[in-house]
């Protein structure tokens, strides 16, 4: 018998059983992970980095993103924010607080047919404007709100 | 393995709103504990949902979310009876899936 045949044989099944998995979506590796991480705009420190980070090298200001929070928090680690965006064409939103020591927070995907309007609970480790960056058809749109906070949300 | 996340998903005028409270430490990797050492960094880093195969949102999180996450948005497209399925994973690998009955 052909030592070298089966080997390659059983090798070759086994990619074959793999890639029918993944094709019958029983295994789907890219599902999540679809986007590494990206640990840049997570671990940046100013809001210049984040924003280069994020791809957003240019931003304009506007009213059609709204930020619904408490305007005073007084939980530092529990601070809802939810985030609405009525620019047509939004493809993802962005939370970042000014003064934590990462600022951004989320990135949000929003796939077509899914409402650009999301809300979470953030920590913030003191009083700071938050700031929604939208990317909308291609733009990047930024509005910020600023929230008071009474007890920090980072120490213990 | 994580506690289960709770899931609600409510169908109104063809938009499908749901809730999700998942449950994890999210510790940010900032605090000391009592002898002054640094509570190593574990958070959720990704979450996906689906309903019919068809990823509805995702996002990548920063330790800033708070503990015990909380996470709403809406989409068009589902109906009652349809499952909405959500996956989170965190820095150290571990993650989770579960689903919901869309009512």
């Amino acid at each position: 018998m052909n030592r070298q045949r089966r080997e390659i044989l059983k090798k070759g099944g086994g990619l074959a059983l793999f890639g029918a998995l993944v094709a019958a979506g029983v295994l789907r590796p890219s599902d999540v992970r679809a986007v590494e991480w990206n640990k840049e705009a997570f671990q940046s420190k100013t809001l210049a980095d984040a924003l280069k980070a994020l791809g957003a090298t240019a931003t304009e200001n506007t009213a059609d993103v709204v930020i619904t929070a408490p305007a005073i928090a007084e939980n530092g680690a529990v601070v809802p924010v939810t985030v609405t965006s009525n620019l047509p064409k939004t493809e993802s939103i962005a939370l970042l607080v000014e003064k934590n020591p990462n600022l951004l927070a989320a990135v949000f995907t929003i796939p077509e047919g899914t409402e650009p309007h999301v809300t979470t609970r953030i920590k913030m480790s003191e009083s700071s404007d938050v700031y929604a960056l939208v990317r909308a058809d291609g733009k990047f749109y930024t509005v910020a709100k600023e929230i008071k906070v009474t007890l920090g949300g980072c120490g213990g | 393995m994580a506690d289960p996340m709770k899931i609600r998903a409510t169908a109104r005028d063809g938009v499908v709103e749901v809730k999700i409270l998942m449950s994890h430490e999210m510790e940010t990797g900032q605090r000391k504990d009592s002898s002054g050492n640094v509570i190593p960094a574990h958070f959720i880093q990704h979450v996906t949902a689906t309903c019919n195969g068809k990823t509805v949102l995702s996002a990548q999180w920063g330790p800033a979310i708070s503990k015990n996450p909380y996470l709403a948005f809406k989409f068009k497209g589902g109906a009652p009876g349809q499952k909405v399925q959500v996956t989170w994973v965190d820095n150290k690998g571990d993650q989770r899936t579960d689903e919901a009955t869309i009512g």
